[in-house]
């Protein structure tokens, strides 16, 4: 299955382009992208990091100003999903194991942080590390079970867990997840900063240091001997086995890298969201994970990042769409289909995935190329 | 004694329905090593068909006659839903396995929001016929009838599938290709258009399946078929991904672990037992899952 998932990883970031046009040395054309590489990714973070001091309205794109409650906690979420898109690209697009069950460990981080401050009375510094180093050792041993098959076996493996645990905690064992209502984050536990509609800028600001964490992580992991042993798994498992590489190890390692950031992913998101929601226990939240991934550009920073944002964002904002006015003449049944979310983002991902194979972020750095080459 | 048959009984009644959702998506995955995502919601679309059908025809019709037309609509509903997608969505993408991954799972999104948009997502109560919701006593156990009616359909299924396979020419080229599509192809058989059948065939059961696990349920649901499809899944994996009856063994297995451990555990034992059914076959037989021949 490696070797088809490529296909859709045609183009990460990191590669250098095909460019035929070009004849220049490998080390000036290595120089001259360099610089921008690293301004780029600073100047987002420095906008980012600015919008809680923008007063600025953007009628019909956010609700209120930029800086207002409203605005700041939608953009919060979308960030915090955009990270935890990022953790599960590490698995997808970068090594290729098509996993059901990452929506388990984002579970994990999100009800142990919850639980273990309201129902274990913990501080809040021991409730993360609990739930993060709880969910390491839960992803080595869901990984090491699950590594024992691949391709699509793999697949079906990992779901089968993660509906074991969404069906814990939809189950309330002993009233500690709350079954359906989720479990409330116990605000007094928490510092008051993070707390209150007011504090939304730094609950902003939090998700905001998450997704800069996942990605200098991520950064580094692909850069290292074991990111590039993750590749070729991913390019050609049978090869990477053949040169001698544990492909079992790389794999483990990638569902561990990928759960534990997913893991902290779920801990912000219930700091930010205030508790744990059982729609992350769900096989559909791993799928929209897959689908934003795929959305965005598989094996790219970018990609996962900007589909993970948008697609939370659609997911929230696209309700709005089903009362829009252009929408009126349409049949009855059209507009309460439409009135769905989850449909237009089903369908966007059918025609990504039939035309855009490298995703949004692919398609763009190709129109971007072609301008460049006319 | 009365209680274990009673068990026994629901067990494989819902084993029954496991096979009805497994069959067609391990006769799916075995034949073209496609993963269907979208066989929840071809469950749903049966139900759902079902339960029009139901409410639309004459209700001067006894709920048993209607049953019955709902029954066939549904089964003709869910291989029309497997044909049209295996040649517009499945076929352009042959030999793109993830791709044709992804694609099921975008349809089973849309799918399943498209019914929550027309319908709502609140269950909608169906009819059942008086008789299936008694009881029949034998051995002292009071046995509800439509875990029977499961067990007769579900069997049905298998000898007709089995017959199918090992009688026709048709099932002579499936059985070919799941042990060697290359092979079949160089023969110059064309496989493409096994595949649609199989498709629709796979359709066609999961229309079954979805009507039938609506008289199950007593509600038709947008996430009806999805939540079926998980202990599918299950069932076919732990059956030897494309084995028919290996499906079969599984789905009865799974079954019965399922509510023998809900009543002598506890309940929602019986659902994570099955995972961890799951995981003991995976560590102690690995090479079980590997694909199996038909």
């Amino acid at each position: 299955m490696t070797s088809q998932a490529s296909h859709l990883t045609e183009a990460p970031e990191d590669a250098e382009p095909a460019t035929r046009h070009t004849a220049e040395p490998e080390v000036a054309r290595g120089r001259r992208r360099r610089p921008w590489k690293v301004v780029l990714p600073l100047v987002v973070l420095g906008v980012l990091a600015y919008l809680p001091y923008v007063a600025a309205e953007l009628p019909g794109i956010l609700p209120g100003r930029v800086n207002g409650p409203g605005s700041m906690q939608l953009l919060a979420t979308c960030l915090v999903v955009a990270g935890i898109a990022l953790s599960y690209d590490v698995l997808f697009g970068r090594t290729g194991l098509l996993s059901f069950g990452h929506a388990l460990f984002v579970a994990s981080g999100s009800y142990l942080l919850t639980i273990s401050l309201s129902t274990w009375s913990l501080p809040l510094p021991a409730a993360v590390a609990l739930a993060l180093i709880a969910s390491t050792v839960l992803s080595l041993v869901v990984g090491a079970v699950a590594l024992r098959v691949g391709g699509i076996a793999f697949a079906m493996v990992t779901l089968a867990f993660a509906q074991a645990a969404s069906i814990i905690v939809m189950r309330n064992p002993g009233g500690v997840t709350g079954g359906e209502e989720g479990k409330v984050l116990d605000r007094d536990a928490v510092p008051a900063l993070l707390v209150g509609v007011a504090n939304a800028p730094y609950r902003y600001w939090l998700a905001l240091g998450f997704v800069v964490l996942a990605w200098v992580v991520v950064t580094l992991l692909i850069g290292s001997r074991a990111g590039r042993a993750m590749a070729a798994v991913r390019e050609n498992e049978s090869r990477a086995a053949v040169l001698g590489l544990g492909t079992y190890r790389v794999k483990l390692l990638a569902i561990v890298v990928a759960s534990v950031l997913g893991a902290l992913g779920g801990i912000v998101h219930a700091l930010v969201l205030g508790g744990s929601n059982p729609h992350l226990t769900t096989s559909e939240f791993t799928l929209s994970l897959l689908v934003m991934v795929v959305l965005g550009g598989a094996g790219s920073r970018w990609g996962a990042l900007l589909g993970g944002f948008l697609y939370a964002y659609a997911d929230a904002r696209l309700v709005e769409v089903s009362g829009a006015a252009w929408l009126e003449p349409l049949p009855e049944v059209v507009r309460q289909v439409l009135s769905q979310p989850l449909f237009i983002l089903g369908v966007l991902f059918i025609v990504v995935v039939y035309f855009a194979p490298s995703g949004l972020t692919g398609l763009g750095g190709r129109l971007i190329r072609k301008a460049g080459s006319s | 004694m009365s209680d274990l048959l009673l068990l026994l009984v629901t067990g494989l009644g819902l084993g029954a329905l496991y096979f009805l959702a497994a069959s067609g998506l391990s006769l799916i995955y075995g034949l073209m090593g496609v993963l269907n995502f979208a066989h929840g919601v071809f469950m749903t679309a049966g139900a759902y068909a079902g339960w029009l059908t139901m409410s639309d025809l004459p209700q001067s019709l006894p709920i048993g006659a209607r049953l019955a037309v709902a029954v066939v609509v549904a089964v003709l509903v869910g291989a029309v839903i497997g044909l049209v997608v295996e040649v517009v969505l499945i076929r352009p993408l042959y030999h793109h396995h993830i791709q044709q991954v992804l694609v099921t799972v975008g349809l089973s999104l849309a799918g399943v929001a498209a019914a929550q948009g027309i319908w709502g997502a609140d269950p909608r109560p169906v009819e059942t016929p008086a008789w299936m919701s008694g009881t029949t006593v034998i051995l002292g156990a009071r046995l509800p009838n439509d875990r029977f009616v499961y067990i007769a359909v579900a069997l049905m299924l298998l000898a007709g599938l089995l017959a199918l396979l090992r009688y026709t020419r048709l099932g002579l080229v499936i059985r070919a290709g799941v042990e060697n599509r290359t092979m079949v192809e160089a023969l110059g058989i064309d496989v493409q258009r096994t595949f649609t059948i199989v498709f629709a065939i796979g359709g066609a059961a999961a229309g079954l399946a979805g009507v039938l696990y609506s008289q199950y349920a007593g509600a038709v649901s947008p996430g009806q078929g999805g939540s079926l499809l998980i202990y599918a899944f299950i069932v076919v994996v732990i059956g030897g991904m494309g084995s028919l009856t290996g499906t079969a063994v599984a789905a009865v297995v799974v079954g019965l672990v399922q509510q023998l451990a809900n009543y002598y555990a506890a309940s929602g034992v019986g659902d994570l037992s099955v995972v961890l059914l799951l995981a003991l076959v995976l560590l102690l037989r690995p090479s079980s899952l590997k694909g199996a021949s038909a």
